[in-house]
């Protein structure tokens, strides 16, 4: 089964961190990616850029463009994961560990994926 | 992972928004400022034991708020100091205040927090040095290395830039839609002011200086997060962003100023590049163009290029063009007069350069470019004469070498 784990954190708080701490959270998330994927059960992860430079673009009529994120919260969708995995707990566990290894506020959205396509030149 | 250091982290990014709501509340620098190191001194020891709350900005003014209002009672030995038992049950008051202080709010308490530093009684210096320290909360000894002056010098420049803005008082009404942009106009400029004390450092000092930059790009985000669709911030912070993507190319191994086009584009940080470039296309949308987005967008034109040949000097020349029409200036006819080079030649270049001569005599780069173009159309004891007052206004050792070059050079040719 796949899943998306989204990341969601404070923006403020994450972009506040020196960079030698931002590098150590990297690596220690990315010390547990290597193992998910050396398992075959890694699909694309990505880190997204802050909300100021995000763009809205609304769907419906004047599909109106606007700046700035869909949503306007205390936490912000920093990132995410796809992951191959047998059952729900799985993607628990794995959330939690992912969460252990930030170490910081917010929390991990697991979301089954209903349909995935990825580019032909990936993989 | 401690929870010390996740505590600090988040300390750190609340501080603007509760620093400047505790500034309304008590209308004075030095309490409100008392009163947040107050409240981060209880969240060291509440969060650990209670968690994290869900708005570490609003549990830190609230708490801020009273432990002010204790201090000023126990000064004034009206009532005695509150147990610290009432302060504990912060849940309910915790989400009402955060409902209260409303986006609208924060954002002008922390504008005004910004424009208190820029008082136009305090020079440039001491603005940034107040900015530092109030609103990024950087120590009085890291605001004092970047600066290359002694903690006690740092120290006694903030103080007296605190005195004067609390003489001057704090403008506390909400301001207008007027007084809002021209606020923001004045604090755009000064995190500018930030980030140049930063980015225009060479030599053994610049790996100090850099925290400069680093805390100026945080500014910019944090305007623009204030701000979200206004394009001169999206143009300043793509602008800053732009800079500093360079900085890892800019200075060689002694710190030596290293020009763009010697540049090795591979050093450059593309992460920052693509957040600059996404930046600006945001920001032309609104085709509402500022002197911030045109000079974001000649660096991103500079960012584009993947080798120095590849620059498209035809639009530089332009958007500089357009700089001047806004903002009339020798200095940005000066840049304009190295675009024009690329595209019209070295006798169109000229004559952009000589009008300024007299504007900007004192000017180490006048000279440095006049002296270039002269010696290119063949012209040597001009060129001698406008090298040597360049080395003259010189300001580092990379300048000094890079006209010598120059020079050899001129020497060289007539030898031959």
């Amino acid at each position: 089964m796949l899943y998306a784990i989204l990341c969601y954190d404070s923006e403020d708080a994450v972009s506040s961190w020196p960079k030698e701490k931002d590098d150590e959270v990297m690596a220690r998330l990315g010390a547990i990616l290597d193992r998910v994927e050396a398992e075959g059960r890694l699909g694309p992860v990505a880190r997204l850029l802050p909300t100021t430079a995000a763009t809205t673009v609304r769907k419906g009529g004047e599909q109106l463009v606007l700046d700035g994120p869909f949503a306007e919260t205390k936490e912000q969708l920093l990132g995410f994961y796809v992951v191959d995995v047998e059952s729900l707990d799985e993607a628990i566990a794995l959330a939690r560990e992912l969460g252990q290894a930030v170490g910081s506020g917010g929390a991990h959205e697991v979301r089954p994926i209903g349909h995935f396509r990825a580019p032909r030149s990936a993989g | 992972m401690s929870d010390l250091a996740w505590i600090d982290g988040a300390l750190a990014a609340a501080r603007p928004k509760a620093v400047a709501a505790l500034l309304r509340y008590f209308r004075d620098l030095d309490t409100a400022e008392e009163a947040f190191q107050e409240a981060c001194l209880r969240a060291l020891r509440k969060w650990p034991e209670q968690g994290p709350p869900r708005d570490p900005a609003a549990w830190l003014i609230l708490v801020g708020r009273n432990s002010g209002v204790d201090a000023a009672r126990r000064a004034k030995r009206l009532t005695p100091i509150e147990d610290e038992a009432a302060l504990s049950d912060l849940g309910d008051a915790e989400a009402e205040a955060a409902e209260r202080l409303d986006g609208e709010r924060y954002r002008d308490d922390i504008l005004r927090l910004m424009f208190v530093c820029c008082h136009p009684d305090l020079p440039a210096t001491q603005q940034i040095a107040l900015a530092l320290r109030i609103v990024s909360g950087l120590t009085v000894q890291q605001i004092a290395r970047a600066f290359l002056v002694g903690d006690r010098a740092m120290e006694q420049r903030i103080t007296r830039a605190k005195a004067r803005v609390a003489q001057a008082g704090v403008p506390f009404e909400t301001p207008g839609a007027v007084e809002r942009a021209e606020r923001l106009g004045v604090v755009m400029k000064m995190v500018y002011l930030v980030f140049n004390e930063g980015y225009s450092a060479s030599g053994a000092e610049a790996r100090q200086r850099e925290i400069l930059c680093g805390e100026a790009i945080r500014l910019a985000r944090l305007l623009l997060r204030l701000f979200p669709v206004e394009p001169e911030v999206m143009g300043l912070l793509a602008l800053l962003l732009l800079q500093h993507a360079r900085s890892a190319a800019r200075l060689d191994a002694d710190g030596q100023v290293v020009l763009l086009e010697d540049q090795d584009r591979g050093l450059w940080n593309g992460k920052a590049i693509t957040e600059g470039l996404a930046l600006i296309d945001k920001a032309m949308r609104h085709r509402r163009p500022g002197p911030y987005q045109i000079q974001a967008a000649i660096a991103a034109l500079h960012a584009r290029a993947a080798t120095p040949e590849a620059t498209d000097w035809a639009q530089i020349a332009l958007l500089y063009r357009r700089l001047e029409e806004i903002e009339p200036s020798p200095v940005i006819t000066l840049n304009r007069a190295v675009a024009v080079l690329k595209v019209d030649g070295v006798e169109a270049a000229l004559a952009l350069v000589e009008p300024l001569r007299e504007r900007l005599g004192g000017y180490f780069y006048l000279h440095g470019l006049r002296g270039a173009l002269l010696e290119r159309l063949g012209r040597r004891e001009e060129a001698r004469e406008a090298f040597q007052r360049a080395i003259a206004l010189a300001g580092s050792a990379a300048e000094v070498a890079h006209i010598r070059r120059h020079l050899d050079r001129l020497a060289q040719a007539e030898e031959a």
